[in-house]
């Protein structure tokens, strides 16, 4: 078929291309101008060349939250991706009815409050004379009780645990949906050969639900790398610098240390390595495919 | 599907457990929030003399009828703009196929994995040079942008799967583009738009970066972002802010409740195409 207008195709697409451009791109060319200078915002700028990138991969508190950040990936990505795949696989019997759904509706609800809301509820949770606490001496574990946020041992993967509670219903769910695609031939296949339950988990639902892995390693990365509503409202960073991430940092650097230039140069830093994490794994799920 | 007795007892007794570690941060909240609003409590507890004033007490002082305005003046003008856009250029590019149009897609595909941390610092100096720091506009008008890869790409996808015979007959009837977009394709795409919209709806409504840093008063910010005005406000008093919290919270899970089955369609489409 003969293409239509070429005029009206690009008028179409306009509107977007605008806002795209205006609030998108140019912010992003803006930033890469800014991380080549000094500045603090307000008054003359100084060229500086690499120094800023340089900063970034030199300075021990700005790599130490790159490190917290593939930290996170360990609770935002591998703990919710896996409990997802076991969960999905051990409820996909309860299936159908009013417990199916409103279960559903229940390990849905982390996904629908704001992640700051999560943050202020888990403050709580884990506050010294908050639930966990309370739970561990129940249990006889009194010992193991702290103030989890505020211990520089247990707050990284007191805030991570978080992002756990919220990603883990969403990989459930869409795992649920996935394992209803899988052709129940195959599940009817192995029973017969008297398979063990981990062998049909590894031989029939894993290859199975590999493109929704793919889309739930892909999301929770980003989510991992570029946290900050959790980490502000919970612990801000703290203590010292335990829990600082990227978002936090570019986020004190621009606005309360004023350092422009660096908070732009981290902002860069912090795209790149999301693309540098994504991109394999969207070529891997490709390459399945075929 | 064979189901062996065991698993349904197991997979039972596991939903239970999980559900109850997805309810009790939830419910925490709750029984944190009906304490006297002077006192520190302890932990997951049922009241004794459940202080429903303290809701009272945190919606009068939070200001939540000006925040929920505010959230709302928000989402009025990014869902609409953003739908509008998004249909357009997804028509664009899914049906009119006009040429250069791969380019345009493979530009926005750039900008989906882009987080929002790296584009902060140079919007806040962008929405100064607008003089639109501190307002509403400020949060308004880079969501619209930073929505689009997203919302084009979805739309588009819904666009390329419309039969082009569709466009075809219409022509021949006579129609121009733009009678054809409205009449035919714009019903057509009804189920997509809502879906986009539930998302959208959701990621502006909880959006907290930006309205944090463009908007130095909490009150003129999304809900989410005044949550952090809760946190000063109410530092000395947990029930109370965990009040506030929860006010903060119920609509959107009312609202979710109602329209769960479209909004989780919609959040598995999402995922699945984001």
């Amino acid at each position: 078929m003969a293409r239509r207008g070429t005029l009206v195709g690009w008028l179409f697409a306009l509107p977007a291309l605008i806002a795209y451009l205006a609030f998108v791109i140019y912010p992003l060319l803006l930033g890469v101008q800014y991380s080549f200078y000094r500045w603090n915002g307000v008054g003359p700028s100084e060229w500086v060349g690499l120094a800023n990138y340089i900063r970034v991969f030199t300075d021990d508190t700005l790599l130490g939250s790159i490190r917290n950040a593939f930290v996170l990936i360990g609770f935002f990505t591998i703990i919710p991706v896996s409990a997802g795949l076991v969960l999905a696989t051990l409820i996909r019997s309860v299936r159908r009815g009013f417990f199916a759904s409103a279960s559903q509706t229940i390990l849905f609800l982390p996904q629908i409050i704001p992640l700051a809301a999560a943050g202020i509820a888990w403050s709580w949770m884990y506050a010294q004379t908050g639930a966990v606490n309370q739970i561990l001496n129940a249990v006889g574990l009194g010992f193991l009780a702290r103030p989890w946020l505020g211990d520089l041992q247990t707050a990284l993967p007191a805030v991570g645990l978080i992002g756990s509670w919220v990603l883990t219903g969403l990989c459930t769910v869409l795992f649920l949906t996935g394992i209803g695609k899988i052709d129940q031939s195959l599940y009817e296949a192995v029973r017969l050969d008297g398979a063990s339950w981990w062998r049909e988990f590894i031989t029939v639902t894993v290859p199975g639900l590999r493109q929704e892995i793919a889309v739930l390693v892909t999301i929770t990365i980003i989510a991992a790398l570029s946290s900050f509503d959790i980490i502000y409202t919970t612990t801000l960073g703290g203590p010292g610098r335990a829990t600082l991430v990227p978002g936090i940092s570019i986020y004190r650097i621009g606005f309360t240390q004023s350092e422009v230039g660096l908070a732009s140069a981290f902002g860069i830093v912090l795209m790149a390595l999301v693309l540098a994490c994504v991109l394999p794994i969207q070529r891997l799920a490709r390459a399945g495919e075929r | 599907m064979i189901v062996r007795r065991s698993e349904a007892v197991i997979g039972r007794i596991v939903l239970v457990v999980v559900l109850v570690l997805t309810l009790i941060p939830l419910l925490n909240m709750v029984s944190a929030a009906l304490q006297p609003a002077d006192t520190n409590p302890t932990g997951l507890a049922w009241p004794t003399d459940p202080q429903w004033g303290n809701f009272v007490t945190a919606f009068e002082t939070g200001n939540v009828w000006r925040l929920m305005g505010s959230s709302l003046f928000i989402v009025a003008f990014v869902v609409p703009v953003s739908l509008l856009f998004a249909t357009l250029a997804g028509y664009a590019l899914g049906n009119l196929r006009m040429r250069g149009g791969r380019f345009l897609f493979l530009f926005l595909i750039l900008g989906l994995t882009i987080p929002f941390e790296a584009l902060i610092i140079p919007l806040y100096y962008q929405s100064q040079a607008l003089g639109v720091l501190n307002t509403q506009w400020a949060v308004i008008l880079p969501l619209i942008g930073l929505y689009m890869p997203f919302s084009v790409v979805w739309m588009r996808a819904h666009f390329v799967g419309v039969p082009q015979e569709l466009s075809e007959a219409a022509r021949v009837d006579g129609a121009t583009t733009l009678q054809e977009f409205w009449r035919i394709q714009l019903p057509l795409a009804r189920p997509a738009l809502s879906a986009l919209a539930i998302l959208l709806f959701l990621w502006t409504w909880n959006q907290f970066l930006l309205p944090v840093v463009l908007i130095s008063d909490p009150l003129n910010r999304t809900v989410a972002g005044a949550l952090t005005f809760f946190q000063g406000q109410y530092y000395s008093s947990i029930p109370l802010l965990n009040a506030g919290a929860l006010i903060i919270i119920v609509p959107t899970i009312l609202v979710f409740v109602i329209f769960q089955r479209q909004f989780i369609q919609a959040l598995l489409q999402g995922a699945v195409k984001g």
